[in-house]
């Protein structure tokens, strides 16, 4: 069996098989049969907890009536497009990387979150202890509202 | 156009950006964390196979499943994003369907959850459309030359799931019992559903 964790070989190179395979461990832990599906066929939906934040985060945004999910569709596909471009052999290809820079962009160009103050929200957790726990969904950012807005 | 910082872990970056919109009362943390769970645990496939049971056995919903996806699919309670419009195709003895969608990975997920990581690769999505024998040779479907192969890309119009054939030797089965044995990889149409 293949490694399901890791993604299927690049084009050519017939890595595209062998997938729906069953033994790995979070299969025989999480069940048999249908009753299990997001995790049916051996895979896990998210492959890290930022994935999953990343697809909440555009869901929530479109339930909230913030942004169209065209709009965010249109901005997957332009991003999917110019990664693919650019990188021909497929290496490195990580889809929710696509996507959340898609949702960057459609934020951005919303007005919902400029782009300025993305990067300034970056410097400071990028900027965090070394250790700080920053993979859970915990926000743990002081609350007040930023003075310029 | 480059991004804010692509080389920064994405973890920090989904972090800032979340951290931001919900500051602004633009989002809530419930309502991200009940999408996911939702995605993760209780959105998958079997509603599809559900769907795919229902059709083998009773004739009149599979008629009402090919003639409207959506609305047989939603008969069954299952609705919702990316589900608005979604065609049932029917697989025969002399022609096969598979799914695929070129542009963004799009997927009917009321009935499949959410797509698996080689529907999203850059190696499916474009060697599916071009040469699909060889393709689904790969994933261990070795289909007969005189079978047709029909590729179906999805998009935001149309989202395609396989009605793959009923296995033999299964006539007796109840509805529950042919449920479990439809996977998501027959609901995209790169596997065939076993006899048990």
């Amino acid at each position: 069996m293949t490694s399901q964790a890791g993604r299927p070989a690049p084009a050519g190179a017939g890595g595209l098989g062998d997938r729906g395979g069953h033994a790995d461990a979070t299969y025989l832990l999480d069940s048999a049969g249908p009753a299990a599906p997001p995790r049916d066929n051996g895979e896990l939906v998210f492959a890290a907890p930022w994935e999953s934040r990343a697809f909440g985060v555009a869901l929530a945004l479109h339930d909230a009536g913030r942004i169209d999910w065209e709009d965010f569709r249109q901005s997957l596909i332009a991003e999917i497009r110019d990664w693919e471009a650019a990188h021909p052999s497929g290496e490195g290809w990580n889809y929710y990387e696509r996507w959340l820079r898609a949702l960057e962009r459609v934020v951005s160009g919303k007005g919902l979150v400029g782009t300025e103050d993305l990067r300034a929200r970056l410097a400071v957790l990028v900027s965090r202890p070394a250790g700080h726990d920053h993979g859970g969904a915990g926000n743990d950012q002081p609350h007040e509202h930023h003075a310029h807005h | 156009m480059t991004s804010p910082a692509e080389h920064i872990d994405p973890a920090l970056r989904v972090e800032a950006l979340a951290s931001l919109l919900a500051e602004r009362g633009l989002i809530d943390e419930a309502t991200i964390e009940n999408f996911v769970k939702t995605y993760e645990q209780s959105v998958g496939p079997m509603n599809g196979a559900k769907v795919v049971a229902k059709a083998w056995t009773d004739p009149e919903y599979r008629a009402r499943l090919l003639a409207d996806g959506t609305g047989a699919i939603a008969e069954l309670g299952f609705k919702g994003p990316q589900g608005e419009h979604i065609v049932a195709l029917e697989n025969t003895p002399t022609t096969h369907h598979v799914v695929v969608c070129t542009l963004c990975s799009c997927y009917p997920w009321p009935v499949l959850g959410l797509p698996p990581s080689w529907y999203k690769d850059p190696a499916y999505r474009s060697r599916m459309v071009r040469e699909p024998r060889r393709v689904l040779r790969e994933f261990g479907l070795d289909l007969d030359d005189s079978v047709e192969i029909a590729v179906h890309d999805s998009s935001s119009e149309v989202r395609y799931m396989v009605l793959p054939e009923r296995p033999a030797g299964t006539e007796d089965a109840t509805e529950e019992e042919l449920a479990a044995l439809v996977t998501r990889d027959a609901m995209v149409g790169v596997a065939n559903v076993a006899a048990p």
